[in-house]
């Protein structure tokens, strides 16, 4: 059986921190920069030439690509072959206290939710899932509470199709309007129960590549059409109009229930970080 | 319409929002515990910590300033979350603010009665608005961390005026 040391996870952990908070995922830089070349508008063009420039700064500085350096989300698959030996959850939480306070990010996170203490960095949500193997694979997405505060669940009767679906996606993004820093990734989490479908749609953010990926199938063409329709919406970057609302709609589905169809959603603003390492 | 404006003479009859304009002055951060605060405390007929009259607001809690940098990461916060607060502090004499995404009717309807503007500034660009801020001091409220208001000198900071002191708003 591999051991791996709690403490190379506190170290891995670290990194991924500055990785993340700094480092403007390729596959979003991508997209904006996509997006800058083929918007029309003046003032939405500019509003993505700034993005793609902060990111730019932000790398080649170190400094962090957006003052919210989130709410940190870690997903952590484990192997069901690997025994860490020391506490897990110390050693992310320390991991996390070592990366923030090393890239001087903000202290987001108060301790008591309802008495608001001085925030501070201590304070992760850790997703955990055991999974075939002998690897650990360590994803750390700083989430922006601009954007999580325009989160939505519906739990929608089995017999709902895919056009309320879409009504209710859209409908989302029409609410968010301009303040959650659009142009957005858009996760939508559909099956499982009330509390898997939002973790689905989280989830549905880390997708790479973000794309419609090329082999159509239902959630495919639903990906596709949503996009579409979204970013007739014409919110565009901070709410000045043109063709990008939204730079990619992902979904993630699961088994559910034959009394249900839960869907929720998850929007990014357009910094949308994660980082990831395997060990 | 480019401009620049300083807020020594701050002049905002001529500004029609969707005027993109250059700031240079001081400004003030306070996002929604400094908000609550400021408010209670002029509800108890307590001095405010600073200035309000002719004042401008930033809503925005950087990260961490360090030896080479002054002010961390430094872009603005969803500025509805202040909406309850907005009207008080434009009574007070709130002469702009500067955050991101929509108003409320009523603090459109406040803007407009007391002349004032709302301007947007880089959403989500919080490293390249740190290039603007000269100076950061603390003012008060130190022990809400990064929600703890500072007094900003800034330069050149790209704002969009979203709502001008006629109550029009780029957003309809």
């Amino acid at each position: 059986m591999k051991i791996i040391n709690a403490g190379k996870i506190t170290k891995v952990v670290a990194d991924l921190c500055i990785k993340a908070n700094c480092f403007l995922r390729p596959d979003v830089l991508a997209k904006i920069k996509s997006a800058c070349k083929k918007e029309t508008q003046k003032k939405p063009k500019k509003a993505l030439e700034l993005i793609i420039k902060n990111a730019k700064i932000a790398a080649s500085e170190k400094i962090a690509i957006c003052q919210d350096t989130g709410l940190p989300i870690v997903f952590i698959e484990i192997g069901q072959d690997v025994k860490i030996a020391g506490d897990l959850k110390k050693a992310i939480e320390a991991g996390i206290l070592q990366g923030y306070k090393s890239g001087n990010f903000r202290e987001s996170i108060v301790r008591d939710p309802l008495m608001r203490s001085r925030p501070s960095y201590r304070g992760a949500v850790i997703h955990t899932e055991i999974v075939k193997g002998s690897r650990i694979k360590v994803t750390l997405m700083p989430k922006g509470f601009g954007c999580e505060n325009k989160s939505f669940l519906k739990m929608f009767l089995p017999t709902a199709g895919v056009k309320e679906i879409k009504e209710f996606v859209i409908e989302s993004v029409k609410s968010a309007g301009p303040d959650a820093c659009p142009p957005y990734v858009v996760g939508v989490g559909i099956g499982g129960g009330a509390e898997y479908a939002s973790l689905l749609a989280k989830k549905a953010l880390l997708k790479r590549g973000l794309s419609p990926r090329e082999a159509s199938g239902i959630v495919t063409d639903l990906e596709r059409d949503l996009l579409n329709r979204i970013n007739k919406l014409k919110i565009g970057p901070m709410g000045l109009g043109g063709k990008f609302t939204c730079l990619s709609v992902n979904i993630e589905t699961y088994p559910t229930h034959i009394a249900g169809l839960p869907v929720a959603v998850n929007i990014s603003c357009h910094a949308l970080r994660s980082a990831t390492k395997i060990l | 319409m480019k401009t620049n404006i300083k807020n020594s003479c701050l002049n905002l009859k001529g500004l029609k929002s969707g005027d993109e304009v250059y700031f240079s002055g001081i400004i003030y951060t306070a996002r929604d515990q400094a908000h609550k605060r400021l408010v209670d405390d002029i509800g108890k007929g307590k001095k405010a910590p600073f200035d309000i009259e002719g004042s401008v607001v930033y809503y925005c809690g950087p990260t961490k300033a360090t030896k080479v940098r002054v002010i961390g990461s430094c872009g603005p916060t969803t500025s509805s979350r202040m909406d309850l607060f907005t009207p008080i502090l434009l009574k007070k004499g709130l002469r702009a603010m500067i955050g991101k995404g929509r108003r409320s009717r009523e603090v459109v309807k406040a803007i407009r009665k007391y002349k004032a503007v709302y301007f947007l500034a880089p959403a989500g660009c919080g490293a390249l608005v740190s290039k603007c801020v000269k100076k950061a001091e603390p003012v008060a409220y130190s022990d809400l961390g990064p929600e703890q208001i500072l007094r900003l000198e800034v330069e050149n900071l790209p704002l969009i005026v979203a709502i001008d002191r006629n109550g029009r708003s780029i957003y309809g």
